[in-house]
Order: structure tokens, then C-alpha cells, then sequence
């Protein structure tokens, strides 16, 4: 009660007003726009689409199956169908969406479209800087504006996109391995049936015993790779 | 050791004055010497402005303005066109004529305030007999201005706000003038030039600074707390506070007369800051005896900004005071203090040069600050907190 | 009799005017403060520093935020409706007439007794305060005692109302 208390904190901003000439602990001011502080990998601001490759159209892996659209919880997304199939990274023909709308005034980034998207194609922007003047158009991002490639979602979310990457080459290799065995159980199938035709007209061909016997070796890698892939799962 | 240096503006007026017919010269004499105050302190009030706002930022971890210029030295230029371009509201049910004189009666007053300062050796504008209590006199007019403006905008809070700064202003007057009166007492006279003369002497290269005297220095440390509440300033600045009351009794002003007022609120400052320099800061005189070849209104406005600068950083230290806090802690230690002030004054007087007397009066002061320190704590009860839970 | 006297003699008596004739009652107020700021101005005219300081420092600073004060803690400040003059209005005038003749009579007389341009004394602190402590020492001692009276029953008054109300 005797005022030492005031000397103690006249103290304490004497040392915050000399010491912020020298420390940048205690100077914590960042002059924005000039400096920026870099954002935290888990920023997220509104969603985006991811396309492969270096067509957006061509790579884009947005299927158009509106889970999202049905899942995001005040409805800013708004997608329309395409009426045909169009080739996409691969090569495979799919339905893509012709009209991919995000309200980003509605948007409120609770990112559920990204958690129920079984294609890995809406991920989460941490680019913030959207001020518009056009207060309805210019905050209605189409899918033009919001197809970004797979680098750039590797820049923002390293770990993330390693991540996805991984899974999604998983899959694919699970895909080839189920492809490849169901071709060489169709491969056997077809040698099974071609070695009841041939065995049913008794023509013996040497040519026909070495079918059957590489029809034979292909199930057995098929076989043993099909266990090895469900162990690594 | 009167120098030329130190002579520069007295000379400067004699010469102007010397070339003028001898029927103009007092008026011009006279003229010269208010022009020059109406130009030096508001070009010191702008540059308060940034160094408060950059000292302030400063301490709470922050950069002040710095676009408006280099470091942010243009902001007072920034704030004039702002302020002399922004619309004038006067509230439909406002007293026009009062709101238009309340803010003109606070800055008359203030800018004559300066007329009794020092500022140099034979740079007062009027040496009157009575200084101190011209000083006092005009400061309390400043309190009906601040009671016009609060009454004028017809509004509850802005009411609440002046009577709030005038019941302050009231309160902390009495410490004021008593803690000035312990400096009269000792110098004999009202008159400010004698005061700052009187501690114009130096033994052993110290200076006799009333300050340097026990109960000088209580006197002084009394002086401050009731000069900071007379021109609301934190800790003391709930009439204004930002977050209770808007602005308090200046809610309803924009544009100019906004600056009017705030121009008063700073002059004010600087003004009752001349007058703690003057009366216990040795006003012109140096620090050291060796010192005496720099000018003395340097010496001055230097003692003037280092005050300010003390003030600015209690603002950006302690936490604002409540009315109840405020008014308690005027009457019920500040003024009793000062008065216990005033009886170590006669016993310095009397007990005649020698060690003795400082060990008396050190004395004094200590045992009567631990001693009302610790009443007013008992009072309080203040005990470890204890909780009660809702069931 | 020079020109500020007549412009400083003009403020008072325009001041005391408009204080009684103004309706709303905090101009009053402040008519009556711009009175009393004459009057300081005219001591100081007649080089009576004290007296003019303190009657600036004791009207304006205190007296006159007292009346402010106590118009608006007691609802003077709604405009009155009924007009200014009063129903016994002649009496007042007649009786203040009478005052200012008797007054008027006396200062007129004194003046014919005075020389006419006597220098005024020129009165410092220092013997103010040297007579109060000295010759009259015993009124200032009734008045110290009587505003402390003053004081102790505005705070007796003031506790006894908060005591009641509660």
C-alpha cells in the first residue's frame, strides 16, 4: 500500500518502451501489407478444386457426385451436371461438372465438403486476401476460379498433400492389382475354356500344352500378389 | 554568465519594438511577447500529440502512426485537416449559444495561463505581484467551461461526465494550492519570478531546487498527483474515459471545436507542467552550476517536455481510477497529507540552516506517508479473498 | 472615469441584467457569472490585485458552480412556463429603486468628501496578510469557525438524508 507497486509497473513499461527499440519480442507489431506473417500449414479459408496434370478441364478429379453439395450445411455450393463424358488424366471417360459454384459469402469453412469427398477433389485455400467490389458477382467463385493444380496444394499443405498422394497411389496400385488379376482370371478362364476345345476335338498341339502351362503360372503371382496387397492394407 | 544566446528573444522584441514610433511601442512591446506564446505552445502541442501516441505505442508493444511522414511526424497535420473539415453537429435540443462558448471559454482561459510563466531569465509576460493566485483563479474558470459543455448537449452522459470532471477538479484543487502555498511560504512572495529566482543558487554546483528539499519533494509528488487530476489525465481521466462514457462531456462536439477542446485539454497540461517547473523544478535554472552556459528557456521547455513525457508514461502505465477511488483518495490522503505538508514547512523555516532540520523533516514525511498508508489499508480490510459457491 | 471603466461598468450591469431577465435558469447562472467576472475585472482596473484574483478564484471558481449546481441537482433547468415577471413585480421594483437611491445618495456623498484623484494604495499580499494575522486576527478566526460550522453541517445534513432514505 505504500506505491510500490505503481515503481514496479512504471518499471515494467520503462523496460517495454526501451526494450522494443532492440528485441522483436518486445515489438510484435507486423506492418501489414508491407510485411506478412506466413500462414500456419492448417490455415483454411474457403474451399478449392484440385485438378492433375496441366489441363484444368482435362485433370480435374471432381466427378460432379454432389455429396458435397448435399453435405455442406448452409448450402454454398452449387454444381450442375455435365450431359457427356469427358477423357480425364487417365485417359477414362467421366461425367464432369459443368457448373461448380461457391458462394464465399456463405461459405463459413467447416470443411465437411472436403471431409466427404470420396475423389480427394475439394481441399481447403488459405488465400484470404478476396475482398471484392462486386458485392453478389465477385463473390461467386465458378470452377474456373477454383481449380488450382495438385502443386499448388502441395505448397499450402505439404503434409497433407503427401498424404493424399500416397492414398490415392494406393489406391490406383490396388486398382491395377485387382485390373491385372482379373485379367489373368479371365486370361485363365478363356485358356480353360480354349483347353476344353482344344482337348474336346483331341487335336494335341504342343503349342496348346504350353498355353495351358503358362496359363497356369500367371494365377499363381496373381494369387500370391493378391494376398501380399490385402496384408498391406 | 547572461549570455547572448540566452538573451536572444528579449533582444529580438527590444529591436522590433526600437523601430516602431514611441506612441505603438507598448502595445507592440505587449503584442510581440502573446503572439509569440500563441505560436510556440501549439506547435508544442502538435508535436505532443505524436510523441504521445508513439511513446504510447511504444510501451503497449505497438509502432505509433508512422505512414503520415517520417516516423510519423506529419500526424498532427493529418489531425488539423481532419478536424477543420469534418461536419459541425449541433444536437437539435442543444443550448446553441453555450455549446458554441464552451469550448472559446476553455482555451481563453488556458492561453491565459501562460501569461504568469517563466520561461526564461526575463521572459515572463507579466510580472505581477500576484502570479500564483492569477494562475489559480484562471485555472478555476476551466471548470465552468467543462459544466457548459456537458450541460449544453442536452444529453444524460454527457451531464454525468462534466459533473463527474467538475466534482474532480473541485476535489483536487484544494491539494494544489496547498502543496504551492508550502513553496510560498518558504520564498515569501506570490510573485513567480521571485519563486524561480529564490532557487537560482547553487552550493557546491547543486542547485537549490525546492525539490531537492524533503518537504519540497512531498510537496512535489502531491503537486503531480493533483495536477494530473486537475487536467484529466490517467489515471484520473474517467470524465473522459473512452469506454465508459463515449468522450464525457464532449460527446456531442465534432470537427473544431473537438480540437478546440482537446488543444485546451493539452495547453492546460503544458501550463500547470510550467507551473510545477517553476515552483519546485527551479523553473530557467540549471541543473549544475558548470551547466549555466546553456540558454535558460532551453532549460525550461526542457523541464516542460520531461514532464510531459512522465505524464505520458503514468498514462500508458496504470489502469484508470474510479470516481469512489478518486474522491477518497483526494480527501482522505492527498489533502491531509499536504497539511501535515504545511506544519514541516514552519519547522524547516524554524529550525534554521544546519543537517538537523533535513533529518526532521525526512522524517516527518516518512513516518506521516507510512502512517496514513497504513490506516487507510486497515480500513479497507483487506484479507485474502474467500469464495462462496453457488449450490 | 476612463473608457474601461464605462465598457467594464457596462459588463457588470449588462451581466446583472440579463440574469434577471433571461428565462432559462442556468443562463441566469451564467449572466450572474459574467457580473461577477466585471467585477474582478474592475478591482484589478483599480490595481487591486488580490481582491480581483480572489474574487475570480472564489465566485467563478467556486460560488458560481455551486448555483450551477444546485439549478440543476433541484430541476431549475426546464424552461418555466409562466413568463418572468412575478404578480407583486411593482414592489419589488419600488423597493429595489429605494435601495439603489439610498446607496447611490451614500457613495455620491462620500465622494464629495475624497479628493478626486487620490492615487490608490497600492496593497500587497504581503500586508493583507500581515493585517489579517495581525489586527484582525479575531474575525478570521469566527470565520474559519463558521465555515467549518457550515461544513460539518452540510455533511451531518447530507448523511442524515442518505440515512433516511435507506
Amino acid at each position: 500500500m505504500l506505491g510500490e507497486g505503481i515503481l514496479k509497473g512504471l518499471a515494467e513499461t520503462a523496460k517495454n518502451f526501451a526494450g522494443s527499440f532492440v528485441s522483436k519480442e518486445r515489438l510484435t507489431t507486423v506492418e501489414y501489407p508491407e510485411e506478412r506473417i506466413a500462414p500456419v500449414e492448417a490455415a483454411r479459408v474457403f474451399p478449392f478444386l484440385i485438378y492433375d496434370g496441366s489441363d484444368w478441364e482435362k485433370g480435374m478429379r471432381c466427378v460432379a457426385c454432389q455429396i458435397c453439395e448435399k453435405e455442406c450445411p448452409p448450402k454454398c455450393i452449387y454444381i450442375e451436371k455435365s450431359k457427356d463424358k469427358k477423357p480425364d488424366f487417365v485417359g477414362k471417360p467421366q461425367i464432369y461438372p459443368a457448373k461448380f459454384d461457391i458462394d464465399i459469402s456463405v461459405c463459413m469453412s467447416c470443411q465437411i465438403c472436403v471431409e466427404v469427398c470420396p475423389f480427394e477433389a475439394i481441399k481447403m485455400d488459405n488465400e484470404f486476401e478476396l475482398a471484392t467490389d462486386d458485392r453478389f458477382g465477385g463473390l461467386l467463385l465458378d470452377r474456373k476460379q477454383l481449380a488450382k493444380p495438385n502443386e499448388y496444394y502441395h505448397k499450402i499443405h505439404p503434409t497433407e498433400a503427401a498424404a493424399v498422394d500416397a492414398k490415392l497411389a494406393e489406391e490406383k496400385a490396388k486398382a491395377e492389382a485387382k485390373a491385372k488379376a482379373d485379367a489373368a482370371a479371365k486370361a485363365k478362364t478363356a485358356a480353360d475354356a480354349a483347353a476344353k476345345a482344344a482337348s474336346a476335338p483331341k487335336t494335341p498341339e504342343g503349342g496348346t500344352g504350353t498355353p495351358t502351362s503358362e496359363a497356369t503360372k500367371p494365377p499363381e503371382p496373381a494369387a500370391k500378389s493378391t494376398p501380399k496387397t490385402e496384408g498391406g492394407d | 554568465m547572461v549570455g547572448t544566446l540566452d538573451q536572444i528573444f528579449v533582444l529580438l522584441k527590444h529591436w522590433i519594438v526600437g523601430l516602431l514610433p514611441p506612441v505603438l511601442q507598448p502595445v507592440v512591446g505587449v503584442l510581440l511577447s502573446v503572439v509569440a506564446i500563441i505560436a510556440t505552445f501549439p506547435a508544442l502541442f502538435a508535436l505532443t500529440t505524436v510523441i504521445e501516441r508513439k511513446g504510447l505505442g511504444r510501451i503497449q508493444n505497438r509502432i505509433g502512426p508512422n505512414r503520415t511522414g517520417p516516423l510519423g511526424i506529419l500526424q498532427p497535420v493529418a489531425d488539423g485537416i481532419k478536424s477543420l473539415t469534418k461536419e459541425d453537429i449541433v444536437p437539435l435540443n442543444a443550448d446553441a449559444a453555450v455549446h458554441f462558448l464552451a469550448p472559446l471559454v476553455l482555451v481563453v482561459a488556458v492561453f491565459l495561463e501562460f501569461a504568469v510563466l517563466p520561461m526564461g531569465r526575463n521572459m515572463v509576460l507579466v510580472d505581477m505581484d500576484a502570479g500564483l493566485l492569477f494562475f489559480f483563479a484562471i485555472g478555476a474558470s476551466t471548470e465552468l467551461s467543462i459544466f457548459m459543455a456537458g450541460w449544453s448537449s442536452r444529453n444524460k452522459y454527457s451531464l454525468l461526465g462534466a459533473m463527474r470532471a467538475v466534482a474532480q477538479m473541485i476535489s483536487y484543487e484544494v491539494p494544489l494550492l496547498i502543496s504551492s502555498v508550502a513553496v510560498v511560504m518558504i520564498t515569501g512572495s506570490l510573485s513567480l519570478v521571485k519563486i524561480v529566482d529564490a532557487q537560482n543558487q547553487y552550493t557546491w554546483g547543486l542547485p537549490h531546487w525546492y525539490i531537492f528539499t524533503p518537504w519540497g519533494c512531498a510537496a512535489f509528488v502531491m503537486y503531480a498527483v493533483a495536477a494530473t487530476a486537475e487536467t484529466n489525465r490517467s489515471p484520473f481521466d474517467l470524465p473522459e474515459g473512452e469506454s465508459e462514457l463515449v468522450a464525457g462531456y464532449f460527446t456531442e462536439y465534432s470537427g473544431f471545436k473537438f480540437a478546440l477542446f482537446f488543444l485546451g485539454e493539452y495547453l492546460g497540461m503544458f501550463a500547470i507542467s510550467g507551473l510545477g517547473t517553476a515552483l519546485f523544478l527551479g523553473g530557467w535554472s540549471a541543473p549544475f552550476s558548470f551547466l549555466q552556459f546553456v540558454p535558460s528557456w532551453i532549460w525550461f521547455f526542457g523541464k516542460v517536455m520531461l514532464s510531459i513525457c512522465v505524464m505520458i508514461w503514468v498514462r500508458g502505465t496504470l489502469p484508470r481510477m474510479r470516481q469512489d477511488q478518486l474522491m477518497n483518495f483526494a480527501w482522505k490522503f492527498v489533502i491531509p497529507f499536504t497539511l501535515l505538508n504545511l506544519v514541516n514547512v514552519v519547522v524547516w523555516r524554524f529550525m534554521g540552516e544546519g543537517w538537523a532540520r533535513w533529518i526532521v523533516c525526512s522524517a516527518i514525511v516518512v513516518v506521516a506517508y507510512v502512517a496514513m498508508a497504513r490506516i487507510g489499508m486497515r480500513s479497507k480490510k483487506i484479507a485474502p479473498r474467500s469464495y462462496r459457491y453457488a449450490e | 472615469m476612463s473608457a474601461v471603466f464605462w465598457i467594464l461598468a457596462a459588463l457588470t450591469v449588462l451581466g446583472g441584467l440579463a440574469a434577471v431577465t433571461l428565462k432559462n435558469t442556468v443562463h441566469c447562472a451564467l449572466a450572474v457569472t459574467v457580473a461577477f467576472a466585471g467585477l474582478a475585472l474592475l478591482y484589478l482596473q483599480l490595481d487591486a490585485q488580490f481582491a480581483g484574483f480572489a474574487q475570480i478564484l472564489v465566485y467563478i471558481g467556486a460560488v458560481a458552480i455551486l448555483v450551477v449546481f444546485a439549478i440543476l441537482l433541484t430541476r431549475g433547468s426546464e424552461t418555466p412556463k409562466q413568463g418572468i415577471f412575478s404578480r407583486s413585480w411593482f414592489t419589488g421594483m419600488t423597493i429595489a429603486a429605494g435601495v439603489f437611491a439610498v446607496l447611490g445618495w451614500a457613495v455620491i456623498q462620500s465622494s464629495q468628501v475624497l479628493p478626486d484623484e487620490t492615487v490608490a494604495p497600492s496593497v500587497t499580499v504581503n500586508q493583507i496578510g500581515n493585517a489579517l494575522l495581525g489586527r484582525y486576527v479575531l474575525p478570521l478566526e469566527i470565520v474559519a469557525l463558521l465555515l467549518t460550522a457550515a461544513l460539518v453541517g452540510a455533511v451531518i445534513v447530507a448523511m442524515h438524508e442518505k440515512g433516511e432514505s435507506k
